[in-house]
Formats: C-alpha cells, structure tokens, sequence
C-alpha cells in the first residue's frame, strides 16, 4: 500500500500559469521608484467570492512616478450569471456590443500582464478573492503576487493621534481626502487609474515623514 | 481593445489649445501614448541644459514654475504655468536643451504629450503650431531686455534680486471704470467708491476716452469749494489723456509716464485718443508688476480675483523676504511684515471661498491659525495649520453648520494650498472636523486638554495655545482665551506637563560642545534647527506665558520681551532667549530660502566658521532656560 500523505500532489498547470509560478523564484528587491507597480480594479455582479463573477478588469501600471497609458490594461469577460441590479454601478449590461472574451482568456492576458509584479488595489482583499476564485474555477491556483491595499496604506501615512482610528475608507473617501479628480468611477480601469493616483500620494506623504520604504508598503 | 482611461485623456485634452484644434480620431491616437506623471512638491521635470524629452507637457492639475538660472546663479521665476497649461514645448520647435527648469510648485499631475506622435497626427495643421509657436515664445527668455531694464528701474530694485523679469508688457486693468461726459461729479465719486478704485475715465458716446478724474482732482476741486460736486466730470476732469497701444511693456510705460508727469495711461485699440478704451494702465500696476513695497504687495492681495492672483503675489512676498535678509532689516521687522502678507492672503482666501458657497455663513464664525502661523514666525512657505471657532448654535442645527463650515474650510484650505501652503502632515485644519467646532465646544476641548494632561493632549496644547485669530468674530475668540486662563488657574499639573515636555530636546550640544546631528534616515548628518534649537525655546516660551497669563502675545521672541517685562531680576536671560530666537530663525530662513525648503535642516559643513561660532553661542540661553524651568515648576523629580 501507498501511503501518499505528505507528498504535495503536484498538478499538471497549463505551460502559460506553470511559467507564471516559476517566475516567483529569485527575489532581487529594486528600489521602490525602480520597481513597476500594477493598479487594479475588477467590477463584479456582486460582493459574493462564490456566486458572483468577475465582468470586467482594468489595471494601469505605474514606474517611476508615471503611468504610461501605453501599457494599461482593460478586458471584459462574458458570464453567465448576470445581476440587474448591479448594472446601475458598473453599467456594463448583459448583450452591450464590447468584445467580450472566456475568462480562461482573461486569465492568460491578465497573467501575462501583471507577471510578478507588485499589485496595488483598494480594499485589496476583495478584488484578489474575486480573481482567485475565477482562477480555482478554471483548474488553476491563487495568485502569487504581493499586494499593497490602499485602504492600509493611507491608514499609516496618517499622524499617530489618527491611526488608532479604526474607520475603513472607501475609495471616494479617500479621493475626497486626498483631493484626486473622480471621473470615471465604477469603471474598472478608472478606479485602477484612481488607485493608483492614490497611491502615488500617499507614498508621498509616507515620504515626507521618512516612512517611504518596503516595510511600510509590503 | 477598449481604453477607457486614453478616452478620458482626451475629453482632457479637447478643452484645451492646440488640442481642441484637433478632431477625435488624433486626439485618441495620441492619448493612447500619453504619460501621466505625478510630481510631488518640489519635483523636478526638467532642468536648464538637460538634453529634450521625447515629450511636451501639459497639467492636468497643479502648477509648475518655471525658472531661468542666469550665469551669476541668479534664479529668476519666468512663470508658473496652472492646469491646462502647456510648456516644454522647446524640443517641438527646435531640438535644443531646455532653456528653463520646470518644478513643481504643488502636488501636480502632467501629461506627457508624445512629440513623435502629435507631429505625425498635426502634421501640416497651421493653426495648431501658430499656437504653439505663439505659446512658445511668450514663455522664453530673454536675458537682454532683462539687463536693460535693470537699469531703467534700478531705483526699485533691491540689489539685483527680481522677481518676474520685467520685459514682459504690462500688465493693465482690463475692465477699466468709466462714466460718460454727462455725468455729475457726485456719481462719478459713489461709482469711483462702489469699486475701491482711485481713478475713473470718462469716455464720450464712441467709448473713445476723452479724460480722467483721480482721487486729487476731488481734491484740488471739488474739496476746495472750486466746483459744486453736482458739476459735471467735464468740467474738472484732466484732458487731453495719455493713450497707448495695450502691448507696451513694463519699462516704456513707466517712460511716458515719467515724460508726462502722470500716472495712468488710457490703453485704446490702436493706441490712439480716437478708438475705443480697452484698459487702464496705473503706476500702481507699474509698481506691482516690479512689486517690491510690502503695502503694494498687501493692496494687491486685498484686490485678489482669483486663487493663482494670490500665489503671484505670495512668491514676490519671498522675492521681498530674500532681499531684506541681504540688507540686514531686524528680523522681527521682517516676520511682522510677512506676517500680515501671509494672514492678508489667508483672509482673501477666505472671502474668496465664501463668495463661492452658495450661502452666506449661518452664524459669525471666527478663523484661527495656530502653531507657526498662529506665533506668526512663518517666513517661508510651511505648512497651514488652521482652526474654526463658531457660535453656538441649536442642537437640531449643529451637523447642519458644521458641515457649511467644514465646505467653507475644506475650499479655503485648498486654495492656501495652491498658493504654496501646504497641508498639514497631521490635518490639523478646519476642515478636519475634530478642529471646526463651534465655541461651547472649544471650551470643553481646552479644558479637557489642561485638567487631563497626557502625552496627546500635550502634544496637541503644544500646537492649539499658539492660536492667533485672522478673520471673522474676535469675540469668540477672546471668550476662549478666557475661559483657558481661568482653567489654568486650577490645574498645576498642566504646567508641569508642559514643562516637562519643554526639556524633551535637551541644548544641542554633544559632550565635546559639538554639534548634535542626526543620526540616520536620509537627513544624516544634518543638523534639525528646528527640533533641536528653535522648539525648546518655542516651548519654554509657551509655558512660561501661560503661567504669567499674558495674553495676545503668541511670538516666541515678543514673549520672551514680555516676560523681560514682568520679572526685572530675570531680564537678562529672557532677553538672551529672545536674541537667541531671533538669531535662529534668521539662519533657519536663510537656509530655507538657499535651498528652496523649510531651512529645517542645516548642512553644517556649508557654515563659515564664524556662522559655526554664532550658532553655537545661541544654545547657551537653551541650557540656561531649561534650568530655570526645572526649578520654577518644581520638575527636578518628575523627569
């Protein structure tokens, strides 16, 4: 008898998400201002990681201080499930003429994307489990990526008297307080663009008070 | 693929010259390759003489200077260019090195706008480089008008500090005032007080300007008894007048006007009596445009239209602190003066933002400033820390209120901001509604603060007891000053508190009297003037009033004056704290402006040695203070 309890079952991925976890193998850390950021942003049918389905993912990436519109990336993906009610929020509807592709092929264009870089997303955990949840459906496992949360990051830019304050800011609070233009709310590449903003002023505040290094970010 | 972000780039775009020149199709090929870049105050996009981007710049928000640093390290600011500006455009016409350095004059973001792109998009379109060419040479510099003119106006020049290099033309009031030939005195006079003006012209029926009536015309004829004031402006207005075309610069206007013997030119089409008025042309203008007199600054600022007027007029305020530093005037002098130019551009601010609500305020308010501002010891541009008193109001009506306030502050603070202020790091503004509350209120906060003394109400005390009123009701805040003198009279502990935390920085000195420095972060080796020496003098200061209750006197050198004052056998100490200070702030203003920051940091290896020495012999009224607090407050057991 075999006992195979201990052995991790190694799966057999597709070659693109098996080059897509080897790549995670030597950590070399740049500088912050060297390293290439991606800012994402999912819309959804709604706030269930099981029953609800990713429509749409926009990211723009940040290097340097600059985004480079050259390089960000917005796909929509068919689904089945479809809610009404949430249309009114991303606006996205169920036979509207924008290309639409598998979301097999959104994970293959999206992987390709971000490759192992840092992610940055508003409330992060929510947009990871919704993507994570769509990669598991199709054979596939988590994300590796690192990721900076905005909402926890604003939270240490701010003055000790403040921290304590155990307030969740929600990305149009944090554009009120960080004065960022809303245009293009509930669109998934304009909050990633907005997520981004945020980020790039919030590190400059972490700058100002010496706290602008990879421990405070990761 | 759909991109949604280059869509919104070019709706952006579409608003502003050459862009909306271009149709939908070009506009979209080239955001599709556009760079947004975000700059921090400060930032640099470019330099003088650094080889051209492949790209020009427009911001989408902030502003950027641009300045030209001639051969003696003279930098002149040439502009400051705001949202939907365009620059950097050099490389477009002609591949050179930039002539000017861009830095970011706020948090901006900009818009990197693809050179190879946009020429292959506008290829041909003569309209769209007209405007370029025209934008491009209205931005340049040109460092021999700049020479001569120095020389023309060398009666207004402090050294050879200039502020905007004064070749550009003048800049006239464009919706002059005017009455017509039919008028009588009287209604000139009321129209002339409507709008604060000095002067009114009078026009015929073509518009065409035929006179003008000054404040000394009233004077000479009408205040005399020469003329009833029912005459008409005809009969007393000065004629013929002095016409010139609207593109005369700085330095032929101030010729005719010295030619002449007067003091306003009619600005008209074509530069003749004969056409119609479009503008008046001052001497006050002249001398704004040079602007160097601290009370030109201040009319200027009270005449404000707009957030970026202000700002113009602040950075001649530093044009105007650098160059009484160089001539050696008292540096309490200097910090009265920049005082009031900088609570003068936060009380236009303020009426500003209150024109634009869309009510008036609900109750009498009043606007404090506190920490630096509040001690009035801001010469450069630091943070705003700021506060809000208003009346008590009903229960039901409260959130109501506040919330107007809080609007009414969060504009206010936003257009300091653009000015140059910047935020505080720990949002101790108005428009933080811990900070914007209504009198009752206050009360219980300071009185929380004193009869509760821990580490954060300390801390917070160390910032709120430096509060100054600036605009709206006194009386609220005098009704707080009071009931804070009368809750320190019962607390002991309070000063204890505050005492104690007054030693937290002990005299700068190391065991071999050597300066104390940091001791690592990126400000290594930089000696902090202000944590080290400015703050324990600021706070001794502090404390010490309050226990003496004076009032009203927030700057740390006139409090230390006062306390000469009231305790003679201690005179001398005091008076040593107060030079000290003086001292302090002095090279702290001078580094600041040397290295366009706060002037926090100190590089000690640029001292001279007698700098070193001077520095140096201001810490020992640190040390002396220190002890008598110790014993005056009985803390020898507490630390």
């Amino acid at each position: 008898m075999n006992f195979n309890w201990f052995r991790k079952q190694k799966k057999n991925y597709p070659a693109f998400w098996q080059e897509y976890l080897d790549s995670f193998t030597d950590e070399t850390k740049d500088t912050i201002l060297n390293t290439r950021f991606i800012a994402f942003d999912t819309e959804t049918t709604g706030f269930d990681q099981h029953n609800d389905r990713v429509l749409s993912i926009g990211a723009v990436s940040l290097h340097n201080k600059s985004i480079h519109i050259v390089d960000n990336f917005e796909i929509y993906i068919s689904q089945d499930i479809f809610k009404a009610e949430t249309v009114k929020i991303h606006g996205i509807m169920k036979n509207n003429t924008l290309p639409k592709v598998t979301e097999l092929e959104a994970i293959k264009e999206f992987i390709a994307y971000i490759k192992n870089d840092i992610l940055i997303a508003h409330h992060a955990s929510f947009d990871f489990a919704m993507v994570n949840q769509m990669l598991l459906r199709n054979g596939l496992s988590k994300l590796k990526n690192k990721y900076i949360d905005t909402g926890a990051l604003y939270k240490k830019s701010q003055h000790i008297i403040y921290q304590d304050n155990l307030k969740n800011y929600s990305l149009d609070e944090l554009c009120e307080e960080l004065i960022i233009t809303k245009t293009d709310r509930h669109t998934a590449s304009g909050d990633a663009l907005i997520t981004a903003f945020a980020f790039l002023k919030i590190c400059s505040r972490l700058n100002k008070t010496n706290k602008f290094k990879w421990k405070t970010l990761l | 693929m759909k991109n949604s972000i280059a869509e919104r780039v070019s709706d952006f775009l579409k608003r502003y010259p050459p862009f909306n020149l271009l149709d939908d199709d070009s506009l979209i090929k080239i955001s599709c390759k556009v760079t947004i870049l975000y700059l921090e105050k400060g930032d640099t996009l470019f330099k003088q003489n650094d080889t051209f981007h492949p790209y020009f710049y427009l911001i989408r928000e902030g502003a950027l200077s641009l300045d030209h640093v001639s051969n003696d390290k003279e930098k002149n600011i040439v502009g400051v260019s705001d949202a939907g500006d365009i620059f950097g455009i050099r490389p477009l016409i002609n591949q050179e090195n930039y002539k000017l350095t861009a830095t970011a004059n706020e948090e901006s973001i900009v818009y990197g706008i693809p050179i190879e792109v946009f020429e292959a998009v506008t290829n041909n379109n003569v309209k769209v480089y007209k405007y370029l060419i025209t934008a491009f040479a209205s931005n340049t510099y040109d460092s021999y008008t700049e020479k001569v003119s120095q020389e023309i106006f060398v009666d207004y020049l402090p050294g050879k500090s200039q502020d905007i290099a004064n070749f550009q033309t003048s800049n006239y009031t464009k919706t002059p005032i005017t009455c017509n030939e039919n008028t009588t005195l009287q209604e000139a006079a009321l129209k002339m007080c409507d709008y604060k003006i000095g002067c009114i012209i009078v026009v015929n029926s073509d518009k065409c300007p035929v006179g003008i009536i000054t404040n000394s015309d009233i004077k000479n004829n009408i205040a005399t008894g020469k003329y009833p004031i029912t005459t008409l402006v005809s009969n007393i207005m000065s004629s013929p007048i002095i016409t010139e075309k609207k593109d005369i610069t700085v330095a032929n206007a101030q010729l005719v006007m010295i030619h002449h013997n007067i003091g306003h030119l009619c600005i008209t089409k074509d530069g003749t009596p004969n056409t119609m008025l479009i503008g008046v042309l001052t001497h006050h203008d002249i001398l704004v445009t040079l602007g160097n007199s601290p009370s030109i600054i201040l009319k200027e600022i009270k005449r404000a239209k707009q957030n970026s007027d202000l700002r113009k007029i602040r950075l001649k305020a530093n044009t105007l602190l650098k160059s009484y530093l160089n001539q050696n005037i008292p540096i309490s002098h200097i910090v009265k003066i920049i005082s009031k130019i900088n609570d003068a551009v936060t009380v236009r601010a303020i009426e500003l933002a209150i024109n634009n609500m869309n009510m008036p305020p609900p109750v009498k308010f009043s606007w404090i400033s506190i920490g630096s501002q509040g001690r009035k010891e801001q010469l450069l541009f630091t943070d705003q820390d700021n506060a809000l008193i208003f009346e008590d109001v009903d229960e039901e009506n409260y959130n109501k209120t506040q919330d107007y306030f809080l609007a009414l502050a969060k504009l206010v603070t936003k257009s300091l901001n653009s000015v140059g202020f910047e935020y505080c790091e720990a949002d101790m503004m108005a428009r933080n509604k811990s900070w914007c509350k209504s009198i009752s209120e206050w009360q219980e906060q300071f009185q929380y603060w004193i009869f509760n003394p821990n580490k954060e109400s300390i801390l917070l005390s160390c910032i709120f007891f430096d509060y100054a009123h600036i605009y709206g009701e006194k009386k609220l805040v005098d009704t707080l000053t009071d009931t804070i003198y009368s809750a320190l009279k019962n607390s002991s502990m309070f000063f204890k508190f505050l005492g104690k935390d007054a030693l937290k920085n002990p005299p700068p000195f190391g065991f071999f009297k050597q300066f104390l420095v940091e001791k690592n972060g990126d400000k290594k080796d930089l000696f902090n003037i202000k944590s080290k020496a400015l703050m324990p003098l600021i706070d001794a200061a502090r404390v010490l009033t309050l226990s003496k209750e004076v009032k009203d006197v927030n700057n740390t050198a006139e409090r230390f004056e006062k306390l000469a004052q009231l305790e003679p056998n201690n005179k001398e100490l005091f008076n040593s704290c107060s030079y000290a200070f003086k001292a302090l702030l002095k090279f702290k203003t001078k580094q600041g402006l040397q290295n366009n920051n706060s002037g926090k940091f100190i590089e000690l290896t640029t001292l001279t040695k007698e700098e070193k020495l001077k520095l140096k012999r201001c810490f020992k009224p640190i040390n002396d203070i220190q002890e008598s607090l110790i014993l005056r407050f009985d803390l020898k057991n507490t630390i």
